[in-house]
């Protein structure tokens, strides 16, 4: 990889772990302050053809009978677009929420400690679980624990193979993570790859969190050594069958920036496991399940795999638990 | 109405049939506190009385009180547990005071941590208020605290811990207060009804369950098979686009209770469904019910088949009678109700909010004899109308709020001074949507209770039969929003916790108009500590003096304060897992 090709990846992390606040207000097409401000036509598409352009809220009761309210709310099928209730950046007008105190401060007596300033800790096992191909079986895990505050913890990723008691690879990360939207956190901190090849460090920027119609994602670029580069993304979905059935795919995909024929990785789209998986939860902590998964290799790594007489894809079949507490 | 085999009355208790819990919805039949109490508390038991048959807690009264905070073993669901009780009991003895007179309660911790108490809705020097960390520095353990003050009002209320979860885990009493030149409601019974909810587990296991799952005990979430049940019933463009902006915001139209009857067992007057708490009345006599909700996490929907109640006291207070065949209240509030039962027995049905449990007792004429339990009411989804306020479109369509099924009028009326200013920490990541049109109206009785084909009381409904001693109009307003990010579970005011908060500063004897603007899914029963609300309606005229206001979703409401009160106060939701995440303010009059 050269170093141009280098310093795009590094802007592209760079972006990742910044990109949030960015999402946010492409979510909140209306902001307050546009509220007032925004021209018509803007206004019309984020609300559904209802017209309060020009209109302050101040003014409704002159401007708006029953039926004329009716008559402007009547946007069908449209949907009520909600993103003018959602993220966006403070108006210049906004109230400062300090204002009320008139410089008044806490007394003598040591104030209460909420639960915002308690620190909490979980881990979730999401996959552990037993893997059967055509030819092999083997463990894979895959968990995330946190520690911390509502809005700035530490994480731990971990995601791995076990084969026969051997660690076949294995990835672990941790990472600072802080809130910086309503759904979204970035993270940043270190990433360590092992097992039966050789060891890669990784320095790593992501982005966690929920997009709307509750897609779960992950996505977070790596920088290495020697040039080396990484962008990995997850996607899950948690599809409710009944109360405690639930169905649940989920997207992986990793980008190598640049060749590591030690780990039998070349640039570009490396892999991609697309699985699916039904779970009953017979706590909400604990729910045993059984899956199906298709995982493939592409590019040059997939001639890596070839020349050394493997499947370029499989699929499996997967069975296990997922926990947390 | 008929004698009934014990079991034969137990309905389907949760909605989901994924959640068969019977026995933990229904807890035990002689569920609650437990022999081999500690030594220093006095065997004063829940006993059998003359008028009751399950007991209520023992009256106290007079001016000297002896409290005493310990654990004592419980057990409400088949599961030993210790709770946190005052004497040895859940719920505490019932202090019965009169106004005018000074009582002194010495209060001893044989906790092994700061224990308080606070007496909700009573006015006294904010020293006595039992807020550790704001009005004290709290009980240590082995230390009694002596409360004196005044009591300067009548009227039922109730009196619980500050302190941690130790509400949670039963530490809560009652409190009759006597008029100083005695009752002007004469009846022949008088009982007290508090509602609560306990739960086996470790309050704190269960907070850090939500901080981790929102979720946890929602057993009502949309499902797939919801939405083919939609798709064949009203076809696939209603059923997509009747989920398309929850899914859109990421929000829940089920989340209606963070903490369901999957976690909790519901109790009145510290007996389960199964116990059947039960009064006994002659037919054609006048009985008063003092309804309190001493639930830590629960509103109530009450009613009593086949009876009429006349409300006559909202938060202690006479209100103008009016009579309603159902009401709902949130933590912290009170109802005294009047109710003339003929018949032989009348079952007390308090069904919690979102469907999933009740707390049950028994009015009756003749002991054994028991009413039919109701089935719990199917439960509904929020509407675009508590998610949008007067914006929403499906919400004026479904005529389900109550502002818009009088015309124009309601709607100019309920925004004619809205002029809607969020604060500026309302943009980060502490909160996950913000109403720029609220709904103002008081006579929607709430998600659940629309259109029910019962009569609902509203805060509409509330006259307080005094006019406030304080004629002066506002002199200053204050905007605090009711902010959360559900999917974290944090719960804020103006988006900020209480860790990143300032006090609030009311001008000692000024006159204050307080507006409450809900920026949340789900109802907040506000409580300012020290000094009374007075409600406004929408148009800004007196409707009732409260201590314990409920914010309806997307709801923006005023009340009149005058900070006659000098100290350090505390001011915060009565959901006490919404308080703890930081839903909570110290203000300061001076």
């Amino acid at each position: 990889m050269n170093k141009n090709n280098r310093i795009a990846l590094m802007v592209t992390a760079l972006l990742l772990t910044n990109v949030s606040p960015v999402w946010a207000q492409g979510e909140a097409s209306m902001e307050h302050e546009n509220h007032e401000t925004m021209p018509a036509s803007v206004n019309d598409a984020a609300m559904g053809n209802m017209d309060f352009s020009g209109m302050d809220t101040g003014d409704m009761e002159q401007s708006m009978d029953h039926s004329s309210m009716q008559n402007s709310m009547d946007h069908g099928d449209n949907g009520m677009a909600p993103a003018f209730m959602q993220g966006g950046s403070a108006p210049a007008d906004a109230r400062d929420p300090h204002a009320y105190s008139d410089g008044y401060d806490f007394g003598s007596i040591p104030r209460p400690r909420l639960a915002d300033e308690h620190n909490f800790g979980s881990l979730l096992v999401n996959r552990l679980e037993a893997v059967n191909n055509n030819d092999n079986s083997w463990t894979s895990y895959d968990l995330q624990a946190w520690y911390g505050r509502d809005y700035d913890r530490l994480v731990l990723k971990a995601e791995g193979d076990v084969d026969s008691g051997t660690l076949e690879e294995a990835s672990t990360e941790l990472l600072w993570s802080h809130a910086v939207a309503t759904f979204w956190n970035s993270q940043i901190g270190l990433r360590y790859d092992s097992g039966k090849d050789p060891n890669r460090v990784w320095l790593a920027f992501g982005i966690q969190g929920l997009a709307p119609y509750w897609f779960e994602l992950d996505a977070t670029a790596y920088l290495g050594e020697n040039g080396r580069s990484a962008l990995a993304f997850e996607a899950e979905y948690e599809l409710l069958l009944t109360q405690r059935i639930v169905l649940q795919p989920r997207l992986e995909a990793t980008l190598y920036g640049k060749d590591d024929p030690e780990r039998a990785l070349a640039s570009g789209l490396s892999g991609m496991t697309a699985g699916i998986r039904l779970r009953y939860e017979i706590r909400r902590e604990f729910a045993p399940y059984l899956g199906i998964e298709w995982a493939g290799m592409f590019g040059d790594t997939a001639d890596y795999a070839r020349s050394a007489g493997q499947a370029t894809d499989d699929t499996r079949l997967v069975a296990g638990v997922r926990f947390w507490f | 109405m008929k004698y009934m085999a014990p079991d034969s009355q137990m309905h389907q208790t949760l909605v989901s049939p994924d959640f068969p819990r019977r026995r933990f919805v229904q807890g035990l039949a002689a569920g609650g506190v437990l022999m081999g109490l500690a030594p220093w508390v006095k065997p004063a038991f829940a006993m059998p009385s003359a008028e009751t048959i399950t007991g209520s807690a023992p009256l106290l009264s007079g001016t000297e009180f002896n409290l005493t905070i310990a654990q004592t073993p419980v057990n409400f669901t088949g599961s030993p547990r210790m709770a946190t009780t005052i004497n040895g009991l859940i719920p505490g003895p019932t202090l019965r005071w009169r106004e005018g007179e000074t009582v002194t309660i010495r209060v001893t911790n044989h906790l092994n941590e700061s224990t308080s108490i606070h007496w909700h809705g009573i006015i006294l020097p904010y020293e006595m208020d039992g807020v550790p960390g704001v009005s004290f520095t709290g009980i240590a353990p082995g230390e009694t605290f002596v409360y004196r003050f005044k009591v300067q009002q009548a009227g039922s209320y109730w009196y619980h811990s500050h302190s941690g979860f130790q509400e949670q885990t039963g530490m809560y009493g009652a409190i009759i207060i006597d008029p100083a030149n005695e009752s002007t409601q004469q009846t022949e019974r008088d009982y007290i009804i508090q509602l609560s909810d306990w739960t086996d587990d470790d309050p704190m296991t269960v907070f850090a369950r939500l901080k981790k799952q929102g979720d946890y005990y929602n057993v009502n979430q949309p499902t797939m098979t919801d939405f083919f049940r939609d798709v064949s019933v009203e076809g696939l463009s209603s059923a997509i686009s009747k989920r398309r902006m929850w899914n859109q915001m990421r929000m829940s139209p089920t989340d209606l209770a963070d903490i369901s009857a999957y976690g909790y067992t519901y109790l009145m007057n510290g007996t389960t469904p199964r116990g059947n708490w039960t009064g006994l009345f002659k037919p054609g006599e006048r009985v008063r019910l003092r309804f309190i909700n001493g639930g830590t996490q629960s509103f109530f929907d009450v009613r009593i088949p086949g009876l009429q109640m006349t409300v006559i006291q909202a938060d202690g207070l006479d209100v103008e009678p009016v009579t309603v065949d159902e009401f709902r209240f949130g933590p912290g509030e009170t109802y005294d109700v009047i109710v003339t039962p003929q018949r032989d027995a009348y079952t007390l049905f308090a069904q919690s909010m979102d469907r999933t449990g009740y707390a049950r007792g028994t009015l009756t004429s003749r002991v054994g004899l028991k009413a039919d339990v109701p089935e719990l009411d199917k439960p509904e989804w929020l509407t675009m109308g508590d998610m949008m306020g007067s914006m929403s479109h499906e919400g004026m369509a479904d005529g389900e709020m109550a502002g818009m099924q009088h015309g124009g009028d309601a709607m100019a009326m309920g925004t004619a001074t809205v002029s809607v200013r969020h604060a500026s920490t309302e943009y980060g990541p502490s909160v996950d949507m913000r109403v720029d049109n609220p709904r103002t109206n008081l006579d929607d009785p709430g998600v659940g209770l629309r259109n029910n084909g019962r009569r609902v009381l509203t805060y509409a409904d509330l006259h307080s039969t005094a006019a406030p001693d304080d004629q002066r109009g506002a002199e200053r307003e204050i905007e605090l929003h009711l902010t959360s990010n559900m999917e974290r579970y944090t719960w804020s005011l103006d988006g900020l916790e209480f860790g990143k908060s300032t006090p609030i500063h009311f001008r000692h004897n000024e006159r204050l108009r307080v507006i409450l603007h809900n920026d949340t899914m789900m109802t907040h029963p506000m409580h300012l500590h020290g000094m009374w609300s007075d409600l406004e309606s929408p148009d800004g005229k007196f409707l009732v003096r409260k201590h314990t206001i409920n914010v309806q979703p997307a709801q923006r409401v005023s009340f009149l304060v005058t900070a006659d009160a000098l100290g350090r106060w505390a001011w915060h939701c009565h959901l006490l897992y919404h308080m703890d995440a930081g839903m909570f303010r110290e203000v300061v009059v001076a």
